[in-house]
């Protein structure tokens, strides 16, 4: 098994690699050089030349790239010449906040998800089950943004329970101190994450159901709630950690357009902003960092399901 | 084990008979009619779609996504021929108009009529879908059968190409590029085309890695069969229902991922309608509740988007239904 996660580890290594060259073409494709966009359109050669040299444009590509990769491996991400931060601190100053929503989402969605995943492998094909795979599905069809517009209309323009924006305040304990604010935004979140699992809940708890150590538990004489509850339960967790790590570009996709719909003070919204100002280093540095995680996800995913799993077979 | 060794070594074995190959094939085909992969295996075949074209047609829900799918489409591309309107020239006369007989659906904040820009809107979505999810199924098939069929270290080598574009997640690399790049209908084909084909990728070198260790495989290759004759006359054919339930659901994901990025305002420029954009725009009059520039694009994204799936979940069932009975 470590001789699997040593593999596996590698391969995660390879793919970061590859994902920073791939951001470094992008960088580099912009139309005319990064120089242009800072100084303006009305640079003179001479001042090109002067940045291109300050910033160490002008050597050799390859010397750039590993001059770039050795920034990363600092923690260096970039600086921001727009907003004149670094691109570290622009997101360490919206990583609480994006911790909150993502963090309460996944948490709540998970909830949810699990014990209706269970009820509905236990009652398969009875009203709960049609009732709950209708829902997940029409969740799952909706753009992100309308569940969000949906809830806004329903609570914020007719009902006015809620507010239609998320918290604006600069710190976390800001954030926090507007709950109402957050209600919205969070049971956007949840609703779409829970609309993703629920389909793989709902096949995993039917096979782990058919599996004979629950008939076992059945012939000992356990009741349906027992059995539920202490073996389906716990067996039901495996796939939900691989599916934690795999959903989890979804979510921070998803976490981008919730943002962007209730202007939320987060990594996500700080990302789409500065690419329509044309703030390339904050869009560049956050896409490496959200394929970190990306890769990060998938890899706890695959360690933790050989780890937890004692029938994987590793190849 | 014991299978993957003999397939290594009719590999060995079959390189010599593959410069004679050409031959034998020829001779093969003169003398032998009735081998597998001749007439006997086609009516075999025949029988089987007619199976699983019965099975999909019973699952209602599966029929129901296909009228739903239809009657879209015919909404929106021979709707525009009985109710014209102009959705190119902006009317600042006739904007945010409620519904009324001349507007069944009302204006936008532009004064484009609704219902037409409806129409307009849906025949991006579908055009782009469509394409996006041929062709992605197409390279992704091709890349994933190559990849498979090779195996080894080649194999690795492809699969951690596709899992490092995987790693980034598609809106974001999209942003990334709609950033630099302004969009045409084709460049946004491309681009969405070349994010999508790692899923038929993934998932048709899994089938073919699984397909290539079968009997019927070494048998063509005992047979002197080249690599190329195993690869479009048996695997590809083998692996076509996953493949086709894998592109009904490109096609919902590609509406849906037309649907965001217009949303976000980095697809198709103005004029062009899209059904994402024209929410875009709406949002901006949820206080004043011109309804009508919100919801029916999104039900009409929600409604199409959902026929779609359920094709693909009827293909699938119907797919496993063939399975269950062989």
């Amino acid at each position: 098994m470590i001789s699997y996660i040593i593999r596996r580890i590698g391969q995660a290594v390879i793919v970061l690699v590859g994902v920073t060259i791939i951001v470094f073409i992008l960088e580099h494709l912009l139309p005319g050089s990064i120089a242009r966009a800072i100084i303006g359109p009305r640079a003179s050669a001479l001042q090109i030349a002067a940045f291109n040299r300050q910033y160490g444009l002008d050597r050799s590509l390859p010397v750039q790239y590993f001059s770039f990769l050795n920034q990363l491996i600092h923690g260096n991400l970039g600086y921001s010449f727009k907003q004149n931060m670094s691109v570290d601190a622009i997101v360490a100053h919206d990583l609480p906040n994006d911790l909150l929503l993502v963090g309460v989402s996944l948490a709540l969605a998970l909830l949810i998800a699990i014990p209706v995943g269970i009820m509905q492998a236990a009652r398969r094909n009875g009203m709960v089950d049609y009732f709950a795979t209708g829902i997940s599905f029409v969740l799952y069809s909706m753009p992100s943004y309308l569940l969000g517009l949906l809830l806004i209309a329903l609570f914020a323009v007719n009902l006015r329970w809620l507010p239609a924006e998320a918290p604006q305040q600069p710190t976390i304990t800001g954030v926090l101190s507007d709950p109402a604010g957050l209600v919205l935004p969070i049971a956007t979140l949840t609703l779409i994450t829970c609309a993703l699992f629920s389909r793989y809940m709902r096949s995993s708890a039917i096979d782990s159901l058919a599996q004979d150590y629950i008939r076992t538990a059945r012939a000992k004489g356990l009741g349906q709630v027992a059995i539920l509850s202490r073996h389906l339960l716990r067996n039901s967790l495996i796939p939900v950690v691989t599916l934690v790590g795999i959903s989890l570009p979804g979510i921070l996709t998803f976490g981008l357009i919730v943002e962007q719909l209730f202007n939320f003070p987060g990594i996500g919204l700080a990302y789409f902003n500065a690419a329509v100002d044309g703030d390339y280093p904050v869009v560049f540095g956050v896409t490496v960092l959200v394929a970190l995680v990306t890769v990060l996800g998938n890899l706890f995913a695959d360690v933790a399901y050989a780890i937890l799993d004692p029938r994987v077979r590793y190849d | 084990m014991p299978l993957t060794a003999r397939a290594d070594s009719a590999v060995g074995d079959s390189a010599a008979a593959v410069t004679s190959g050409a031959l034998l094939d020829g001779e093969q085909a003169a003398r032998a009619p009735a081998a597998p992969g001749g007439r006997g295996d086609a009516v075999r075949q025949d029988a089987s779609w007619r199976m699983i074209a019965r099975a999909f047609v019973d699952n209602k829900l599966a029929l129901a996504g296909l009228i739903m799918v239809v009657l879209v489409a015919l909404f929106c591309f021979v709707g525009p021929l009985f109710w014209h309107t102009n959705q190119v020239s902006t009317n600042l006369f006739l904007v945010n108009k409620p519904p009324s007989a001349a507007h069944p659906l009302g204006t936008d904040d532009l004064g484009y009529d609704v219902l037409g820009r409806l129409m307009a809107g849906g025949q991006s979505s579908l055009e782009v879908g469509l394409a996006v999810a041929l062709v992605a199924t197409a390279f992704g098939v091709l890349y994933g059968v190559l990849s498979g069929f090779a195996g080894g270290v080649t194999d690795a080598v492809m699969m951690r190409f596709v899992d490092i574009v995987l790693a980034i997640p598609v809106v974001y690399l999209f942003i990334d590029l709609a950033s630099e790049f302004k969009p045409t209908l084709w460049l946004l084909i491309l681009v969405l085309s070349l994010l999508s084909w790692l899923g038929p990728a993934r998932l048709v070198r899994g089938e073919t890695l699984s397909l290539r260790v079968r009997e019927f495989v070494e048998a063509v290759r005992t047979m002197g069969g080249r690599s190329g004759r195993i690869i479009v006359r048996h695997l590809v054919p083998n692996t076509m229902g996953t493949i086709a339930v894998n592109a009904t659901f490109q096609v919902a994901d590609a509406i849906l991922t037309l649907a965001v990025l217009s949303y976000l305002g980095f697809s198709l420029p103005p004029p062009t309608a899209t059904w994402g954009g024209m929410l875009e725009n709406g949002v901006n009059f949820l206080y004043d509740g011109y309804w009508w520039e919100i919801y029916p694009a999104g039900v009409f994204i929600v409604l199409t988007v959902v026929a779609f799936n359920f094709i693909g979940d009827g293909l699938r069932d119907s797919l496993d239904v063939r399975l269950q009975r062989r």
